[in-house]
């Protein structure tokens, strides 16, 4: 099938800003997607609120818009109720770890078969240029117009601790890392997470002084790094790139599965 | 021994109700006095193939079931006041996006924390109201456990014709009092099942058009049919817009479908209406007591009678305005400060015969509590 | 039949409750009576004042509640205190002499019947004290047949532990029928 087919063309063009990095995000996941083959019928979409949340509105899977930062428990009653459908949750930094940080510690802990995909803008955009729990410190907001105090997540190390089996970080110019990233965290069975460094030059870059798009997409070049690598041993502020956590554990519905075919072998039911 | 004959609480006559109106997912967070219903669903769902989860809390509950109604399951939650307070927002998106689904608050005495085990009736209200936004909403109450077995059949029933979430009202002296009940046999009362689209694979799928009859049919999610489904005002297809046209058509459908519908969805039950110049208006736990008094002032030859609701809402005023027309006094009785009392004081003429009979402190509503409000009502003290 | 109103009170852990929903129980599925069994909670689940009330009844019962017992169990000294006024005017008081010190006389008739001794002495469990206390109530009341009481616990309890009831069921009776005039 064709890239295009994915898309539904009836409600383009797109509402996300000019040089924002969501587009590279639908575009990469879309490749991926095509390139495993997967049947747009067996593919259910859940986002929340936000920027990112609109991705769902112009794929044409099934898609499904939620509230903000409950994406992934919506998807956990799609994923529970019909396991043999993929699941795919894309989500903002705010959406998926200040309003939806329970949520997504819960279902990275049960190790549900899901992709969470962070679409990491370190801003709150559709609001209009607030911080958000990626944003670190010393960035500039709306809501911290002398400079943030309010410490950041690694969504990495987050979503390792909290037992996801698969967790990965790309950018929005490493594209060809970032659709085979999300090819191996599609196909990964359990809970997998991928953090996309993305750029929102309409209110980060503008508030941070950063440039434009390229400008900004230049500084995932320039300030990212594969994961181990001699750049990072000798520049730890270098971001790390690459899959952190693979790993087979046992998945939440494969058990539950299991626990009801023993107890229909019992003659329990 | 009659098979069918069972002394249960009123929490397990609901599940029992569930799985025989065809409850095949369950997502819930323990909260007292609602946890045997998710107690009794971790037993009995997976030995039949179905699916129960605990979720991290009573939001990702509520979510959690409509993700799962989407892809044509019959889904329920239980919970009580703080976790219905909590749901209230998901609630809100079910009602827009149109999910059958079906939620049961045993209510506690509030607000907040408030008494966990003591009964209440003070989330009448937020039932109604909890959510924000223009909507409309189904809640269904009972007082007894073959009542609490039918009224939950229709909450999934209705839930289904109406695409929209019902709400189960429940307090806790019905969820924690153990009685008989019968269990009716299968096909006994009808149950209704999920209205799918005929439309073939293929062919265009408008998920928010309704039908000539204001039913819209359902496609599940991993079906031939892909749509968009949003919390977002949203056209025929299902994705967003704000154009004012749709948006009000969208918002008088939405509050149409269940208004127009009264009859169909109103369910009461009267006991000596007829010759009665006191009317006892009640529901849930306390319609109990009201019946009690009832019944002994009967046999000592008062007109009294009883107007028992099972359908909180959409309230019945049109009902309750014919039923009390005639009748000198009508008096509430309910376990809150007069929730129910201002929709009967809307609903008659000469509202000034309205009056309250409750009771506020975390102990169910006695009929010598009913009593001596009569005896102050009618001019003989306490 | 006159309408029972029993309430049974005493600590949690005693299994006063349990021993309410199976004679309800008993009421319901064995005799074709009608029943309602209903219990206030104590902040804790265990060690705190319990209190279960059951109406044994041939006609509808819409009120659950108990507000003058016919009959009034009282397990714990801080149960008796709390409850033992409320016992109907020639109702059954009936009392734990290990457990409870009769302070108060009531218009009732007041029974000490020694079922903790009892259950030590012959059985060494206390697990099965509730039973004995049904047993004794039986005894005493004849509200529904042993025989129904019976088929609750074969449904209820393991097949292992049915003996261990049974013989405290029995104890209960003797010591029960001991007062039975």
């Amino acid at each position: 099938m064709a890239v295009q087919d994915y898309i539904r063309k009836r409600f383009f063009p797109h509402l996300w800003c000019q040089g924002c990095g969501h587009g590279i995000v639908l575009n990469s996941l879309i490749r991926a997607i095509e390139e495993l083959g997967i049947r747009k019928n067996d593919l259910v979409m859940v986002s929340g609120i936000g920027c990112s949340s609109r991705i769902t509105g112009y794929v044409d899977v099934h898609t499904l818009h939620t509230l903000h930062g409950r994406a992934l428990a919506f998807a956990t009653g799609v994923k529970m109720s019909r396991p043999e459908l993929r699941v795919i949750v894309p989500m903002g930094d705010g959406d998926a770890l200040a309003i939806g940080g329970n949520h997504f510690i819960h279902s990275a802990r049960r190790n549900i078969d899901m992709t969470a995909l962070v679409m990491n803008n370190q801003i709150y955009g559709m609001t209009g240029g607030q911080f958000s729990p990626l944003s670190g410190p010393g960035v500039k907001a709306t809501t911290a117009p002398f400079g943030n105090i309010d410490h950041g997540f690694d969504v990495v190390k987050l979503a390792t601790a909290a037992g996801a089996s698969f967790v990965a970080r790309t950018t929005t110019y490493h594209v060809h890392q970032m659709i085979s990233i999300l090819k191996e965290a599609i196909s990964h069975k359990g809970f997998s997470v991928v953090e996309i460094m993305s750029q929102c030059p309409t209110y980060f870059g503008r508030k941070n002084k950063l440039g434009g798009a390229v400008d900004m997409l230049d500084y995932f070049k320039s300030h990212t790094t594969a994961k181990g690598s001699d750049a990072h041993k000798k520049d730890p502020l270098m971001i790390e790139r690459g899959i952190f956590v693979k790993e087979d554990r046992p998945e939440y519905c494969s058990d539950y599965d299991m626990l009801v075919k023993e107890l229909q072998l019992k003659g329990d039911a | 021994m009659d098979d069918n004959v069972r002394f249960l609480q009123g929490n397990d006559v609901c599940v029992q109700a569930a799985l025989y109106a065809g409850l095949e997912f369950f997502a819930g967070y323990p909260i007292t006095p609602s946890t045997e219903i998710a107690e009794n669903l971790a037993y009995h769902l997976p030995r039949q193939g179905g699916k129960f989860i605990q979720m991290e809390d009573e939001i990702a509950s509520m979510c959690a079931i409509i993700g799962a109604s989407l892809t044509g399951r019959k889904v329920m939650t239980a919970t009580s006041g703080p976790g219905f307070s909590l749901m209230q927002e998901s609630l809100g998106f079910a009602i827009m996006a149109e999910i059958p689904c079906v939620i049961v608050n045993v209510q506690r005495g509030g607000p907040s924390t408030g008494l966990p085990t003591g009964p209440s009736q003070g989330d009448v209200l937020q039932a109604r109201w909890g959510t924000h936004g223009d909507h409309a909403i189904i809640v269904l109450t009972a007082s007894n456990h073959q009542d609490v077995f039918r009224m939950t059949v229709d909450a999934f029933n209705l839930a289904e014709t109406y695409r929209t979430p019902v709400i189960l009202l429940l307090d806790e002296v019905i969820g924690h009092m153990r009685e008989k009940v019968i269990l009716p046999e299968k096909g006994a009362i009808p149950v209704v099942d999920r209205l799918r689209t005929s439309v073939k694979a293929g062919i265009d799928y408008h998920p928010y058009l309704p039908r000539e009859d204001g039913r819209l049919p359902m496609s599940d999610f991993g079906g031939e049919h892909r749509y968009h489904v949003t919390g977002l005002f949203h056209d025929m297809w299902g994705f967003p817009t704000t154009n004012p046209k749709i948006v009000h058509g969208l918002l008088r459908h939405l509050n149409d479908k269940i208004k127009n519908n009264i009859s169909d969805i109103n369910r009461m039950k009267e006991y000596f209406i007829d010759d009665a110049r006191t009317i006892l208006i009640s529901y849930g736990s306390s319609a109990r007591s009201a019946l009690h008094v009832v019944h002994n002032r009967r046999a000592r030859g008062e007109r009294i009678g009883l107007l028992e609701l099972q359908t909180l809402w959409p309230f019945p005023y049109t009902q309750v305005a014919e039923k009390c027309e005639k009748a000198r006094q009508i008096v509430v009785v309910e376990m809150n400060m007069g929730q129910v009392l201002l929709q009967v004081k809307r609903a008659v003429s000469r509202p000034e015969r309205v009056m309250l009979a409750n009771r506020i402190d975390g102990v169910f509503i006695t009929p010598t509590d009913i009593r001596n409000i009569l005896r102050l009502i009618h001019g003989k003290g306490v | 039949m006159e309408r029972l109103r029993l309430v049974f009170s005493g600590s949690g852990g005693q299994g006063v409750i349990t021993a309410a929903i199976i004679l309800a129980e008993a009421a319901v599925l064995h005799e074709n009576l009608l029943a309602t069994q209903t219990q206030t909670y104590g902040p804790e689940a265990r060690g705190g004042a319990t209190r279960s009330d059951v109406i044994i009844a041939d006609s509808e019962i819409y009120f659950p509640k108990v507000i003058q017992p016919n009959v009034l169990v009282c397990l714990t000294q801080e149960a008796y205190m709390k409850f033992y006024d409320i016992v109907r005017p020639g109702g059954l008081l009936i009392t734990d002499p290990r457990h409870v010190t009769i302070l108060q006389t009531v218009d009732s008739r007041q029974i000490e019947i020694p079922m903790h001794a009892a259950v030590m002495d012959n059985i060494g469990d206390l697990l099965v004290y509730n039973i004995c206390m049904l047993g004794a109530l039986l005894a005493l009341t004849q509200v529904v047949s042993i025989d129904s009481v019976i088929k609750v616990l074969e449904t209820r309890m393991p097949p292992s532990s049915l003996p261990m009831n049974r013989r405290a069921m029995d104890l209960g009776i003797a010591l029960g029928a001991k007062h039975n005039v």
